[in-house]
Order: C-alpha cells, then structure tokens, then sequence
C-alpha cells in the first residue's frame, strides 16, 4: 500500500510543480515580451504589474466551451492533446530535482527521456489530421518534419555527453560534477563540449517548436497551425506541453552541461534543499534564453530549416563526436 | 518630343485610324483614334525608338453621356521622358474596343475594372470578368454609366435606407 | 472556410500528382487587409496565384461624382489609402490646382512637402514593421510603430487628426503650422536616425531575415516597366525613376537628395530584400528633405489662394506624385458649367503592384508568398477604392 502512495506522491510533485511554473513562466513571457517591445504588458489584473493575469486567463480557458469541428475525427480529436501533455510529462519522470528526489531513477535515464519525448510527433500529427482543415494538416506535417530532423543533432550532442560520463543515469551525471563549477560537463575537453552545448541548444529549440523554428504554429502564415480549432481547455493542454518542453530540455542542458542541482560554489550553498533552488534556476535561466531569442529573431522558412539540420549540425555534431571520442579513448 | 511631333509621326503611318486630334485642350493635347486599330497604333507607340512609350500610366473609361463610352490612354515613355495621351469613342449598343493587355500587361487588369465599370468589351483580353464588384452582381448592370439605377434588393437586402 | 478540392493536373512530364487549391482567405493575418488569394500548390511550391480583390470597394468614384463642389471630395481621398493619407489628399488638390491654374504661396508649397516626406516616414515605418511581422519578428514591429506614434503626434497639433486630416486643401491648407510644431519636429529629427539604426540592426541586416527575402520573388526592370509598376517596387528592380526628380512638382527642384535603387547587394536585383531595403533608405533621404525644407521655409498666408468658389474650366487632366507605395495618378474631367466633377478615375499604385503578384510568385513556397506580398506593400483600401 504504502508503495502505490510512494508512487502516486512521487507522480504529482513534477506535476504540481509543471502547473505553477507555467503560470509564473507566462506572466515571464508576456512581460519579457512587452519590454524588448518597449512597451508596459501586462499591468492591472492583481494590481502590481498584473501578476494574476495568468491566473485569469487559467480560469477563462478552462470555462470556455469544447467546439469540435463537425467533421473532424472525433476521437483523434479529443486524443491528441492529452498524448502530447502526456509524453512531456512523463519524461519529467526521469529528471532529478535534487539529489534526494527523483521520481524514478532509471539507468536509462537520457535514454528514456529522448524515446518519450517523440511521443509528441504522434500527438501533434493527431491534431493536424483530426482538425479536419487544411491549415493544421500543413502545419502538423511541417512540425512533424521538424521535430524528426531535430533529433538526429539532439541525440548525437547527448551521445557526446556520454561518452564523456560513461553513463546514461542522470543521477549518476549530476553526482560526478559535485565540487564546484570548474567540474561541470561543460568545462571539460574544451572547447567542444562548448560546441556540443551550443549544437543542443539549438537542436532543443527546434524540438520545442519555439522561434526561429515555430512554422508549425506560424500565426502570420496558418494562423495557428495545428492547434488553430482547439479552444478551451484542450487548446490550455497544448500551451502548457509546450512550457513543459521548454523546461524539461532546459533542464536536461543544465543536468548534461551544468552541473544539475550542484552549488557553483562547491561545498558552499548546497544540499538536497539548495539542490531544488540551484536545479530550478538554471532550468529557468534557459528558458528566459529561449523567451528572449523568440522576440528577437525572425522566423526560418521550412526547407531553410532542414537544411541546418541535416547539413550544418549534423555534420558538426558527428565530427564533434569523433574528436571528444578520440580524445577520452587517448587520455 | 511634343505631342505635335508624336502626331505628325502616328499620321504617316496610321491616317485612316484617326479621328481628331486636338492640340489646344486644356491641360494636354490628346489624340483620338478609331477603336478597332488601337493596338496597332499602340504597338507602334511602343516599339518605335523615337517614341519608346513603354509605361501606361492609366487607362481609364469614361461615360460622356449622351450615349457615348470612352477610353482614355495615358502613356509615358521612359527612355524619352515624354507623355502622350490617346482617346477612343464607343457606342454604348455596341462598345467594342481592342485589347492592349499584349502590349502592356499593367492594362490587364486596368481593362477588367473598366468592363466592370462600364461594361465596354475588350475584345482579344485573356480573362474579362469582373475585378472589384462581388462575383454575383447582375450582368448588364455597370455602376458607373451616367444612367445607372442603384439596385432596389441586393440578395434579399433593401439597398436604399 | 478551407474547402478540399483537388484538381488533378500531370505536372511533371510522365509523374502523374495532384496540384491542390488553397484559399488565403479574405480574412487572413498577414494579407495586409481583405484580400483573397487562390493560391494553385503542388506541395509546397506555388503553381499560380490568382488575387480576388473588391472586398473593400466603397464606389469612390461613383461618390466623387455626386459631391457637389470638388473640395468635398477630399475626405473620399483620405481614405481611399488610409496608411498614407496625406499623399492622396496631395495628388488630388495638385490635380485640380492644375486644371484650374491656381499658384499657391511658396509658404503652402513648403509645408506640404514636409508634411508628404513625413507620411512618408510614417508609411514605411508601418511597411517594414509589419514585413518584419509576417516574417515572425515580433519586435521591430512596436519599434517602429512607436516612432510612427512621434509622426502622427506632429500630424495631430497641426490638423487635429491622426489617420485622416481632410488637410490639404484646394489652394491652400486648412490650418497653418502651430508654433510648437518647430520644436517637436526637431527633436523628432534628432531622434529618428537612432531608432532607424537600432531597427536596422535587429531587422535588415539579420542572417535570418536576409535568407527569407533575398533571391525571393525577383522582379526584372523590363517586366516591371511593362506591368506598370511604381515606386519601390520599381526603384528595388533597379529602375533610378522616382517623380520627385524626373517630373518635379511643388518645391522638390530645391533639395539635395538621393533616389536609393536595388543594387541586388543581397542576392538578384529586384527581389524582397532590394525592395525592403529602398524604403528603409527612402526614410533617410527623407529626412534630409524635411530639414532642408523646415530651414528654407518662408512665411506668409496659407488661406490666402483658396479661391470662393472651385469650378475648373472645360477639360480634363492627369497629374500623378509620388506616393510611398507609388506613383498615385489623378485622370479628372471637368465639363465646366458645373461644380461636381464629371469624372475622377483614382490610379492608385497598390492596384497596379499587386497585378504583377501572379508573375512573380510562380515557383517558390508559400511562405515566400507572405515574404512577396510584404514586399509588395499594399493597402487594399487603395487596390479597391
């Protein structure tokens, strides 16, 4: 019995804690966004800066009425944002907030994360084809295309990673950068695990959906894409998969590259409580990036985007490999 | 080139297509011809070296009243700097006049709006039909004649209110 | 809505494959108002584009010949472009000045160039922060709307109205400048150029932006020429031909400035790029007018030409300036014995630019057909009338 409440609790903290971080992450966004604009945002709803406006807009998306289109595939339909929910979710799974929790310390851990996260291609085509509109059809193949090609850099830039730690636990990984910032990942065979990094960040924003590779939900070209019929709290489901994926591959570079909830300070600040706080920051500090580089940079048209996929970082994350190999193998 | 000398050119060759021209009209002169040689007369316009008029600036049609459609060329050459206006006059039974969307392409759609508008027929244009008015608005009806009725119903609505 | 219908077409040789039709619908995000566009795909690649236009037709020219004296009409001119108002209100009243032959003071002469180069300031800061916007640059977008805001703040404490002014009057001006005009127009000057360069940094320059525009939807100078295309449409295919300098009118024969032509520094001549990029150096030759004009301006009366009554002898004539988006033409006859014009035919640039879209669309992907239309700048309140 107590193990079932074992699981249950360790299943909802990473869902509590993806709940509040979204709502804090949009009052960011917008805010972000407003002041690169030069403009004020958001400024009236809770007084100071309107910190409840995402509150609000929680409470109207979810009592706004379900509309399905009359010919769309019902089931499909109704199916599809819970899969893509679903799969940024439960790849949370594996993520260790601090060194005394995570929610299922597998020996696959990376692996297992990268394998799930795919999950989303099958979503995302669900919602294109179930819409039944011609719109969501071209942008869920366009981001179907994207993500695909997306993963081939991702994966090599973590296999680099791991010819480095030798381990695909990401307990394991956090525990071997202890002491400091110096014995981060991201410090060793200089500089091509600065490349490497560089080669995941840029992968993770593509397999994000985020600008300069949001064709899929490009609004001044298919108004919304894939998600352009839903409303309510299905449309909120897609959104919130979205912040979900931001973090999770931001926290995945700061697990792989920055030391996970290891203290830059070595000895000092850190233990299972700091863990969260270190962890959670430098999740949260990637995320900012990505916010930023969204309202700075135009967007890539959809064969421009493969292109540096399969002929710029491709490449360079293969070469990457064979140099960081060969490198370990002569130490 | 002044418009007496263009003249003088478009008589040698073409006098039988003339009808009148008028050097003294306030603010230019122009040139009418007779509406079935107007492309002739425009491709020599354009191809001659000495005239060069490779731009159409507008081309527009006229209702003068009394029963009579028209169509007004104002051409610009490029090369030369120098305008030319040219004039066309059609009965409203039966107002034909020749296309010069092979001679300038910009007149292609300058000569749907005038169909639409007065419902002179372009004869040799690729694709006549309406441009600006909705895709169910009555044939024969041409908003800009002088006589035009505005519609009492349109598609179930009053129109006069 | 969208609506399926396959057409099957053999396209390439023994291959037998489907072209589709899709609609960019009158009611779309980035086809800068109600235009609708069927667009003929093959995938991705675009076979032909077909524009539907009429959606915003508000029968100028029938209105134009019920007004019963020809200043009425000037408020039907206002919002024939909207974007650019001061520009139409110009093209007409010159025509009709010159029909009548009425000379205005050099005063009225010198405050309507500044107030034409400043429209066109406004016009294209709108024309580059909303391409920016098609392209997915959310940013450069409020940049430049917050300098516009600067513009029409000016346009405000001189007529009262910030899109619209019914200011340009036949013979004259409604209302002359206000004295803290000076002040504001100067700062304005001095800060313009900044917030240019700091647009011109996230914006023009970008790797991102430059691979989505240039090579993109090349327009030859013969082409352009034969569709009668104008402005920087025209000047991005390398044509030098703008109207201030080849056919001058008002005071333009006073000023030192430049015609900025697509040189093709990016890619082809005459595509996006040269197009964007002739208006971003538009706004910097025109600042150099407006401070040549504001030092040389003289004083005097501005109500003092309005004649009482406006009725132009017999004739007809056509008098065309060159207005952000082009060479905007005015064909008006006048039967001289009444007050209402006989016939006023609008030849407005954006009408004639977006008939060359077809010829220039034909092979590259939808989303370069955001990236052309952009380039084209329209305002459909003008392609309709």
């Amino acid at each position: 019995m107590p193990e079932i409440l074992n699981m249950l609790i360790a299943s909802l903290i990473p869902l509590l804690f993806i709940l509040t971080y979204a709502i804090v992450i949009l009052w960011v966004e917008i805010k972000v966004a407003s002041h690169v604009q030069d403009r004020l945002g958001y400024m009236y709803t809770g007084g100071f800066h309107g910190w409840a406006q995402p509150i609000a807009d929680l409470v109207k998306l979810l009592t706004k009425e379900h509309i399905t289109p009359v010919s769309a595939d019902k089931i499909l339909f109704t199916l599809a944002p819970i899969i893509v929910f679903a799969s940024s979710y439960a790849a949370y799974a594996a993520l260790p907030f601090t060194s005394t929790f995570i929610a299922s310390n597998l020996n696959v851990g990376i692996f297992y994360i990268i394998a799930i996260t795919s999950f989303v291609v099958i979503g995302i085509l669900m919602a294109g084809w179930a819409s039944n509109n011609k719109y969501s059809l071209f942008g869920a193949m366009r981001s179907v295309a994207q993500i695909v090609s997306y993963e081939i850099p991702t994966a090599l830039s973590i296999l680099t990673v791991i010819i480095v730690t030798g381990t695909l636990n990401l307990q394991e990984i956090c525990e071997m950068q202890k002491g400091g910032i110096f014995n981060w990942i991201i410090f060793k065979y200089p500089p091509f695990m600065f490349i490497t990094f560089l080669i995941y960040f840029t992968a993770s924003l593509a397999e994000v959906n985020r600008t300069p590779f949001d064709i899929p939900e490009a609004e001044s070209e298919l108004v919304a894409g894939y998600h352009t019929e839903y409303t309510g709290m299905k449309f909120a489901m897609f959104y919130l998969a979205e912040y979900a994926n931001m973090f999770l591959v931001s926290g995945i570079s700061a697990i792989l590259f920055f030391g996970g909830w290891n203290s830059p300070f070595g000895e000092f600040l850190s233990g299972p409580v700091w863990g969260v706080f270190w962890f959670v920051s430098k999740g949260l500090f990637f995320v900012f990036l990505q916010i930023m580089l969204r309202w700075t940079l135009p967007r890539l048209r959809v064969d421009q985007l493969m292109y540096v996929s399969w002929k710029v970082l491709t490449p360079i994350s293969f070469v990457n490999i064979m140099i960081v190999g060969l490198w370990a193998i002569l130490k | 080139m002044q418009a007496n000398e263009i003249f003088e050119k478009i008589k040698s060759k073409f006098e039988d297509a003339i009808v009148e021209f008028k050097p003294d009209a306030v603010v230019e002169p122009y040139l009418e011809v007779k509406p079935d040689r107007v492309k002739e007369i425009c491709e020599f316009l354009r191809d001659e070296p000495e005239l060069a008029f490779d731009y159409l600036m507008c081309l527009s049609g006229v209702d003068y009243g009394n029963g009579t459609l028209g169509v007004v060329y104002h051409l610009y050459s490029m090369k030369h700097s120098h305008r030319f206006v040219l004039k066309v006059k059609v009965s409203v039974e039966n107002p034909v006049v020749q296309s010069v969307e092979s001679v300038w392409k910009s007149a292609n759609w300058h000569e749907r709006e005038a169909y639409d508008m007065f419902g002179i027929i372009f004869e040799g244009h690729p694709d006549l039909r309406r441009i600006l008015m909705p895709y169910d608005w009555p044939e024969g009806s041409y908003p800009l004649r002088k006589d035009f009725q505005v519609p009492e119903f349109y598609n179930g609505m009053k129109v006069p209110y | 809505m969208a609506t399926f219908e396959i057409t099957t077409r053999s396209v390439k040789g023994d291959l037998k494959t489907d072209t589709m039709i899709l609609n960019m619908g009158p009611q779309h995000p980035s086809t800068h108002g109600v235009l609708r566009l069927e667009l003929v795909v093959d995938g991705e690649i675009i076979v032909d584009v077909i524009p539907h236009i009429g959606y915003l037709h508000r029968c100028f020219e029938k209105h134009a010949e019920q007004m019963t004296n020809y200043q009425q009409v000037i408020p039907y001119v206002d919002r024939m472009d909207y974007v650019a108002a001061m520009g139409n209100e110009l093209a007409y009243v010159l025509a009709v000045e010159r029909l009548m032959g009425i000379e205005v003071p050099e005063r009225v002469q010198y405050i309507r160039v500044i107030m034409a180069e400043l429209q066109r300031i406004a016009s294209h800061l709108l024309a580059i922060g909303t391409y920016g916007l098609d392209l997915g640059a959310f940013t450069p977008f409020l940049w430049c709307f917050r300098e516009r805001e600067k513009i029409l703040d000016l346009f405000e404490i001189t007529c009262g109205a910030r899109l619209l002014y019914n200011y340009i009057w036949i013979g004259g001006l409604s209302h002359d400048l206000p004295s803290e005009f000076g002040k504001k127009l100067k700062e304005f000057l001095k800060t313009f150029p900044k917030a240019l360069k700091e647009i011109n940094d996230l914006l023009t320059f970008n790797k991102i932006f430059i691979d989505r525009t240039a090579n993109i939807g090349v327009l030859p100078a013969d082409v352009a020429i034969n569709y009668g295309c104008s402005g920087p449409m025209l000047r991005g295919s390398g044509v030098k031909f703008d109207l201030r300098k080849n056919e001058p009118y008002l005071v333009y024969d006073r000023f030192e400035f430049d015609i900025p032509v697509g040189e093709g520094k990016m890619g082809t001549v005459g595509d996006c790029w040269d197009r964007y990029y002739v208006r971003v150096r538009e706004m910097e030759e025109s600042l150099k007018i407006i401070e040549q004009a504001w030092e040389q301006l003289p004083p005097g009366d501005v109500h003092s030409a309005i004649p009482k009554k406006v009725r132009p002898p017999q004739g007809e004539v056509y008098f065309r300036t060159e207005n952000p988006r082009g060479e905007l033409g005015f064909y008006i006859i006048s039967d001289g014995h009444t007050s209402s014009p006989f016939r006023v035919k609008a030849r407005a640039p954006s009408f004639v630019n977006l008939s060359v879209l077809p010829e220039i669309s034909k092979g590259y992907m939808i989303a370069d057909l955001v990236a052309i239309l952009g380039s084209v700048d329209i305002v459909l309140g003008e392609v309709d009338r």
